[in-house]
């Protein structure tokens, strides 16, 4: 789907609205975040990672789904970079990617209990099925 | 009709070489008006001035055209050649036929025809040249400082050293400003009241120099060299005249729910207070809005206690008017709010304080008597952090988009002062960068770091929360990779500076211009650094931009040098090219006044009688001492009233036919 | 005179008013850098760049000109604090009515050009001349009684 990553870098940029060149390295997103020690790549890290294009790695990284999206970088950030919609935007290349699905048919029958609403189910299979 | 004599120069072969001169002279002899034309190798030279000269004499020449190098090369030359001919210096014209002309092209034919039709331009334009006489205005000798701090200290008393009147107005009790309250001043570590409180002496002892303290400017009219201002001598409620400065008054008053100004709201003073104990002038004065007597009618303790009886309850405000020749604005700083700050705490905790606050709790006159303690119990520190850029560097609209310029200087004074008297006190400074141009600051912070042993951390505090007495201080260490959690006892915020709020009303009154941070500008960012587009109007200190107290006085220093250099005239000669309004023509609606960037424009109610009737109208009026001849106004005007003397609508519509034709 | 020969002979004419403070400096330093452009450029100086008024530049397109710049400081630097601020909005205005005149929009421009920029002062009038000369000859606003009643 995506050529270099300067390209899907320019996406990310594009689907997130955010100039990662107005990033002065304060690193007051890290000093905010209250999830930081769940992370392995922390938000001020995460800006100048798409500065550089370096957008692989993102994709691939835990940060990505321990990020709660509190807001609390974009709310503190000085120069108004807003990690956190850059986060989001990597979240949604890696769910927009296609053929890397997290669920497959075959698992839905091991997922039928009375606890889980079906909805559930197929919902979680509309989305993470590409 | 005019009688025109055009002289064009060779320059030697700078122009020759591709300007055929002689077909040049001869092309423009039957242009309108030109009754002698010549050519010469050096206009510039004196053979060549006296060939103006004489020719001006001998065809009774009414104007001159030069053809030659660029006018802002030799127009003055040319002028002063006019004159001294019985001319009228501007009835003379340029035309530029060397760097517009000869310098840039290769082709002698088009290059001639080009420096013909150049000639042409300039005396289409000289036909309808009218001479103008430089207006002349007084000086008066006498400058008004705007604001009492260092710099505004330190201009009036250059001022008054080169044996010039200067007053002061100071809308605080004393003089002294921000410099008063500072602990220790860096790279030096000298102490501030050391240095400052001799001046401060000086300023109030000097004879050419006179003191409005408690007082404001109300309002300013006039021009360069003779402005009006009115100042409020706010009420005192004591006789300056009477008072002995003993202060036994303040210590008598009952009121102690004031907030100490100068201890940063540390500590609480009296209704009757003096601001500090080298206060200038040392004489109290009375805060009505605490002072039970004037809440309540009650009270009356310190007129009870005052030996001098120089109490006076009935006091009122006072207007005064001067005239000053030169004005210098030195308004200063303060502190932004923190309240768009709040993850900084520092409305839940005392002893989150500003760094300002932290100097008063080192200041040996301070509310601590300089003992390090925390505000909120009293209690020795043992963690303090400091956190730099708080509000500076800020496009996020909570602070301020510059660069404070004086915090990483004085966070590393603050730090080492801490570490030099309190060894046992761990301190941690968050930077996103150091900053230290400046002679002796780099070592000065280096000596922090190595000798000192501050832990300098790169990264920003996220958070500071108070939890059972201490302050969790969450924070990042960027070169780490790390979130680090600190329990200090105290959090100092290197808060960003602002102008004074004052500022913005006073660039109205002054018509001096202030950019989008409120901060004065300057004529020239680079070239004329202490001058305000608006003539006779000076900056001095951090009114025109963040600086420390070196850079502050050197700024204070050289405004005070421009400004001796206007005193020391006699009379201005202005620049006569000025806007005029056509009054039969001008219809009063303010179109050319909203325009001015000097506030030159004013309306009067005029009489006139116009077909046997009395008619009063509105019309504008240029006042030619204030006006810098932009032009602006000329084609806001909608009714072509306004015209610009030396560039008149017509004329310029005259060069423009010329070149078109 | 065939077509060709006639375009080949058209020579544009340019008028550019120059701000006394900036651009015209800029054009002198041009000069004393022997930067070239074409002759075919006048320039008229004025106090400001809001001096010209829209009816200078009506009046050079009545009287023949190919195409008009009004030159003056950076934004922030004039002289005068806000002058190129008022001619930037006043031109925006004035070349919009052109356009919907049928002037072309590369007739007309505003350039800001300090005293430092020779070089820009040389290239921008190269270009501009380039883009007139391929433009070809004003011919819509051109008022042949202005040029008879001259002659």
């Amino acid at each position: 789907m995506h050529g270099t990553d300067q390209e899907l870098a320019e996406t990310i940029r594009r689907i997130s609205g955010v100039n990662t060149r107005k990033c002065m390295k304060c690193g007051k997103c890290s000093g905010a975040c209250p999830a930081f020690d769940e992370m392995d790549i922390h938000p001020h890290k995460f800006v100048s990672m798409v500065e550089k294009g370096d957008i692989e790695a993102l994709m691939a990284s835990k940060s990505l789904w321990n990020c709660l999206s509190c807001f609390a970088c974009v709310e503190r950030c000085p120069r108004s970079v807003e990690p956190a919609r850059l986060i989001e935007a990597v979240r949604v290349a890696v769910i927009r990617q296609q053929g890397a699905s997290h669920m497959k048919p075959d698992a839905v029958p091991g997922l039928l209990n009375d606890k889980l609403p079906q909805q559930a189910i197929t919902s979680a299979l509309r989305k993470y099925q590409k | 009709m005019q009688k025109i004599g055009v002289f064009v120069c060779w320059c030697g072969s700078n122009i020759a070489a591709t300007v055929d001169v002689a077909a040049v002279a001869e092309a423009v002899k039957s242009e309108p008006g030109v009754v002698y034309a010549t050519d010469y190798q050096y206009m510039c030279s004196e053979g060549g001035q006296s060939r103006i000269r004489n020719a001006i004499k001998e065809y009774g020449l009414t104007g001159v055209v030069v053809c030659s190098c660029s006018p802002r090369m030799h127009e003055a030359t040319f002028r002063k050649t006019a004159q001294a001919a019985g001319l009228n210096p501007y009835m003379v014209e340029i035309a530029n036929i060397r760097e517009h002309c000869s310098w840039i092209h290769k082709d002698k034919a088009e290059a001639t025809e080009k420096a013909i039709i150049l000639a042409r331009t300039a005396i289409a334009k000289l036909n309808l040249n009218q001479p103008l006489i430089a207006g002349e205005s007084r000086v008066v000798k006498r400058a008004l400082v705007i604001g009492g701090g260092i710099a505004g200290i330190q201009s009036a008393l250059d001022i008054a050293d080169a044996g010039y009147e200067v007053d002061i107005v100071e809308k605080s009790p004393t003089i002294g400003g921000k410099m008063a309250q500072l602990d220790k001043t860096f790279p030096t570590l000298d102490c501030a009241a050391c240095i400052l409180t001799p001046k401060m002496v000086d300023a109030a002892a000097h004879e050419k120099i006179h003191l409005y303290t408690y007082s404001e400017v109300e309002s300013v009219s006039g021009f360069v060299g003779n402005f009006t201002v009115n100042i409020r001598k706010k009420a005192r409620s004591v006789n300056a005249d009477l008072c002995t400065g003993c202060g036994d008054c303040t210590k008598k008053c009952p009121s102690r729910k004031a907030k100490d100004e100068f201890n940063m709201g540390l500590n609480n003073r009296g209704a009757i207070y003096i601001p500090f104990a080298q206060a200038i002038p040392n004489v109290p004065v009375i805060d009505r809005e605490q002072c039970i007597k004037f809440r309540t009618g009650k009270c009356g303790l310190c007129e009870k206690t005052c030996s001098a009886k120089a109490i006076d309850f009935t006091q009122k405000d006072e207007i005064v008017e001067e005239r000053y020749g030169a004005i210098v604005v030195a308004t200063g700083f303060k502190p932004i709010s923190l309240e768009n700050f709040n993850e900084f705490a520092y409305a839940q905790s005392p002893d989150v304080v500003t760094s300002l606050e932290f100097e008063r709790i080192m200041n040996a006159a301070g509310p601590t008597k300089g003992q390090l303690l925390r505000p909120s119990d009293n209690t020795h520190p043992h963690e303090i952090v400091f956190v730099q850029c708080v509000g500076s560097r800020d496009t996020s609209g909570c602070g301020k988009p510059y660069c404070s310029k004086i915090c990483c200087m004085y966070t590393a004074k603050h730090a080492m002062l801490v570490r030099e008297k309190y060894p046992d006190v761990n301190v941690h400074v968050f930077y996103i960068d150091v900053r230290t141009p400046g002679k002796n600051f780099d070592e000065f912070y280096r000596r922090a770091v190595e000798e000192y042993n501050v832990d300098y951390i790169k990264g920003m505090v996220g958070k500071v929360s108070p939890q059972g007495g201490k302050l969790r201080v969450q924070g990042s260490d960027l070169l780490a990779d790390r979130q680090i959690v600190i329990d200090a006892d105290m959090v100092v915020l290197a808060t960003a500076i602002e102008p004074d709020p004052t500022a913005k009303g006073l660039a109205t009154m002054l018509t001096a211009s202030i950019d989008t941070n409120n901060f004065f500008t300057e004529a020239h960012p680079k070239l004329r650094p202490v001058e305000s587009p608006t003539a006779g109007v000076f900056l001095s200190g951090v009114c025109q931009g963040p600086k420390d107290i070196p850079e502050t006085v050197a700024q204070a220093s050289a405004a005070a040098s421009k400004v001796i250099g206007l005193l020391s005239k006699d009379k201005l000669l202005s620049n006569p090219c000025v806007a005029g309004s056509d009054e039969m023509l001008c219809n009063g609606c303010s179109a050319c006044e909203k325009v001015c960037p000097y506030g030159a424009i004013s309306y009067v109610e005029k009489e006139y009688r116009i077909a046997g009737k009395t008619q009063v109208r509105r019309v504008a009026q240029v006042n030619s001492a204030i006006c810098q001849g932009c032009g602006a106004c000329t084609v806001a005007c909608p009714s072509g009233a306004m015209d610009l003397k030396g560039f008149s609508t017509k004329q310029i519509m005259a060069e423009v036919d010329a070149i078109c034709r | 005179m065939s077509l060709e020969t006639q375009k080949k002979e058209f020579k544009p004419l340019i008028v550019a008013f120059c701000c006394n403070w900036c651009s015209y400096a800029g054009a002198d330093l041009a000069g004393t850098s022997r930067l070239s452009y074409p002759a075919t450029v006048k320039v008229i100086r004025v106090p400001c760049s809001c001096r010209v008024n829209p009816l200078f530049v009506l009046r050079a397109f009545q009287r023949g000109a190919d195409g008009v710049i009004i030159a003056g400081c950076h934004p922030g630097d004039c002289h005068y604090t806000t002058g190129n601020y008022y001619a930037r909005r006043r031109m925006t205005l004035l070349f919009s009515m052109l356009d919907y005149l049928g002037i072309e929009r590369e007739r007309t421009r505003v350039e800001w050009i300090s005293a430092a920029e020779g070089v820009k002062f040389s290239t921008t009038m190269n270009e501009f001349a380039q883009t007139i000369q391929a433009l070809g000859e004003n011919k819509r606003l051109e008022d042949l009684r202005c040029k008879e009643s001259l002659e």
